[in-house]
């Protein structure tokens, strides 16, 4: 399907700058099928994300007390997790740009730290939840107020969480398969759409669960 | 019904057949995706059906699945335990299977497009079938979160939807903080533009069929794609119709209200179209033209027993009453199922090679047809005398019980079973004619599009290789001067006469 795709382009081409993109023929604005299918995919998740956002406001402003536990070690824990996510971010750049100038071993050395980014934020994500679950937060019960303050926080943060590790999984195998000369830098690029998605989602999740949830002094 | 036949086969079904030939791709955008996107529904639906095979008895909250009845589990009775859970879990796998239909569907017609096929030369199918995917695309992704949710509340001892101090069965519920209008937002922001899912394509099936045997291009063309536009826009914020009655301010009653009376406008835009073409046309009345004709006449009838309900202050009266049965079966069910005879009496002969008995078919539309309407126009006066939705057993209600109301109901059983068994003929018909029918031709309906262009049944990669290119609109019958009365879409310019 790729090459039909590539072959087209050429046709388009060919055809000069008189049609416009809109004309068939060929993708519009170069935009390949499976870049166009990712951003499809994450409009998509975005509305899920979304929707679990827009649920978790909901309860939170029909709560009377919604409970604000999160001192500063948990705050600054956070925040660390923040950084690292962000920085996978920088690292995954690296990869795409490294990709399309062909440099295969730089650019699967970017995309496994990129990896090991998402690992280290899963790592430093289930040792927070431990640590909750050790002072009693549940899905249904929580030591300070309405419920459903555990309910959003799992459901949000390990929905975030499964995303996370998804891409983890999915960049080893791009890097693997990039290795091989089985994926494009295409694919890696593609692969770099939904790592930052994931990243981008983590910028709406720390506001909205943790920061609004710290307790003020 | 609303899930795996109107959201499935007029979407999934005939558009991953027509789509891509009509258009001139060889397949679909991501073949593979396709194929997983199938498996993952007949999974969904494995799920679903094997429902009925547990002691707790198949789920019993209807496609709406309200809580907190949904949601608090084997407390509420039968059909609430393990087979809610199943149904939850089925209708995620739904969500997947569409979520993947979906982008393959917009990536297609964005990307593979043949040669001078510009968007607004697509056939209206094509249209539709973009629409539907978009709406899929964005409406399915908020009934996977609230799906989640639910099922979170059922399994994981959450309270997303259950409210403090339920009493069910006598029983208190240790539950606390939610609130079941959450779920009611959730659900219809993807129960609305649902409603267009299952109805879109079956308009885009109509208008190209009836500008087929209507010997004449669609009436406005471009007003019809920006109605089917406008109709999937306004539908995202339409979802609080569905809550009249669930109590809601005034005031965001009447902006509901107002937004949903706007949708009446590209409604009645694209049915004038339709009347439009037929008027002054060499009409045809082969089967599939009758049942385009059938749509637009169900599609009519229900939308405009839509107006009364849109006012919030009917719809108090009419919500839960026999009046939204039949408004809703009239313009989702009914037309939408025509929508899908239609499609398959049109493209029976390119998918089979053979042709339908026409006989056989007209019978079944004429039945189908006046079935239909003896089943739900006596609907709509049971509703304005107050005949409740969703009773099993209706004792202690007189009032309902006076004769002329049961003789009612007594015709619409009749209608039911005449219409259920015309759909025999049509059963009869499709195997027969698949077996035995009379060979088709390349084009037997002398219809413009690409499809006609290619062998019946098409070949595996649809064009055996060829890459045909586009050089004239969809709809191109009875151009003055020109040899036939109809000009196929990949027919060069030359041709047209002057």
């Amino acid at each position: 399907m790729a090459d039909e795709t590539m072959s087209a382009h050429g046709l388009h081409a060919q055809a000069g700058a008189m049609e416009s993109a809109w004309e068939g023929g060929g993708s519009p604005y170069a935009v390949g099928s499976k870049k166009l299918g990712m951003w499809l995919f994450i409009v998509s998740d975005a509305i899920t994300f979304s929707a679990l956002l827009v649920a978790y406001s909901y309860v939170r402003v029909a709560s009377s007390l919604w409970p604000r536990p999160f001192e500063s070690a948990s705050i600054i824990n956070a925040t660390v997790m923040t950084g690292v996510l962000l920085s996978s971010s920088l690292t995954m750049v690296m990869a795409v740009r490294e990709s399309k100038r062909d440099a295969v071993s730089k650019t699967v050395v970017w995309l496994l730290a990129t990896a090991a980014g998402g690992i280290l934020f899963d790592i430093l994500h289930i040792r927070e939840w431990l640590g909750l679950i050790h002072e009693g937060v549940r899905l249904f019960a929580n030591p300070w107020g309405t419920p459903l303050f555990g309910a959003a926080f799992f459901s949000l943060t390990g929905l975030h969480m499964t995303h996370v590790t998804i891409g983890v999984v999915y960049l080893i195998v791009v890097a693997l398969g990039f290795r091989r000369s089985k994926y494009s830098a295409e694919d890696v690029e593609v692969s770099g759409l939904y790592w930052h998605f994931v990243d981008l989602v983590w910028m709406f999740i720390f506001p909205l669960v943790y920061l609004m949830s710290a307790k003020l002094a | 019904m609303v899930f795996f036949v109107l959201t499935t086969v007029p979407q999934s079904g005939f558009g991953n057949f027509a789509l891509p030939i009509q258009i001139g791709a060889e397949d679909m955008a991501f073949p593979r995706l396709n194929m997983l996107s199938f498996w993952t529904t007949f999974v969904g639906m494995a799920v679903l059906l094997s429902t009925f095979f547990i002691s707790d008895g198949p789920p019993l909250s209807g496609w709406t699945s309200y809580p907190p009845l949904s949601a608090i589990g084997k407390a509420t009775g039968p059909g609430e335990g393990l087979g809610q859970t199943l149904w939850i879990v089925s209708i995620a796998i739904f969500c997947v299977g569409s979520l993947l239909g979906s982008l393959n569907f917009i990536a297609t017609t964005l990307d593979l497009r043949a040669r001078g096929l510009s968007l607004m030369r697509l056939p209206l199918t094509c249209w539709a079938w973009f629409i539907t995917a978009v709406l899929m695309l964005l409406s399915f992704a908020v009934l996977f979160a609230a799906g989640v949710l639910l099922l979170l509340d059922r399994v994981g001892g959450t309270s997303f939807f259950i409210p403090a101090g339920l009493v069910v069965n006598d029983q208190m519920v240790n539950h606390a903080g939610g609130s079941p209008l959450l779920w009611q937002h959730l659900f219809w922001f993807f129960g609305h533009p649902e409603v267009y899912v299952a109805i879109l394509p079956g308009m885009g099936i109509t208008s190209h069929v009836i500008s087929t045997f209507s010997r004449k291009p669609i009436f406005g063309y471009k007003a019809m794609v920006y109605a089917m536009c406008s109709i999937g826009f306004l539908g995202f914020m339409v979802w609080g119709h569905h809550m009249f009655v669930s109590g809601m301010s005034p005031y965001s009653a009447f902006a509901f209200s107002v937004l949903t009376m706007a949708i009446a406008v590209p409604s009645a835009i694209k049915t004038f179209n339709w009347i439009g073409t037929m008027i002054g046309g060499k009409l045809r009345l082969a089967t599939p033209m009758l049942f385009a004709i059938g749509f637009v006449s169900l599609f009519i009838t229900g939308g405009l027993s839509g107006i009364f309900l849109g006012q919030p202050a009917l719809d108090l009266t009419l919500h839960d009453s026999y009046f939204v049965i039949a408004h809703f079966h009239m313009v989702m069910g009914v037309a939408a199922i025509f929508g899908m005879f239609a499609g398959t009496y049109f493209w029976f002969p390119k998918a089979t090679g053979r042709m339908m008995n026409e006989a056989l078919g007209k019978a079944h539309f004429w039945l189908t047809f006046v079935g239909a309407y003896g089943i739900f126009m006596p609907m709509h006066y049971l509703g304005l005398e107050g005949h409740p939705r969703r009773f099993s057993a209706l004792t202690g209600v007189d009032f309902l019980n006076s004769p002329h109301l049961i003789h009612l109901h007594e015709f619409m059983t009749v209608s039911a079973f005449v219409t259920a068994g015309a759909q025999l003929i049509f059963l009869y018909n499709l195997v027969y004619s698949w077996l035995r029918g009379p060979k088709a031709s390349v084009n037997p309906w002398e219809a413009t599009t690409l499809e006609w262009t290619v062998p019946s049944p098409p070949p595996f990669d649809n064009f055996a290789g060829r890459h045909p290119v586009i050089h004239r609109y969809p709809y191109e019958f009875s151009v003055p001067g020109a040899a036939s009365d109809y000009i196929m879409q990949d027919a060069p310019e030359e041709t047209k006469a002057k």
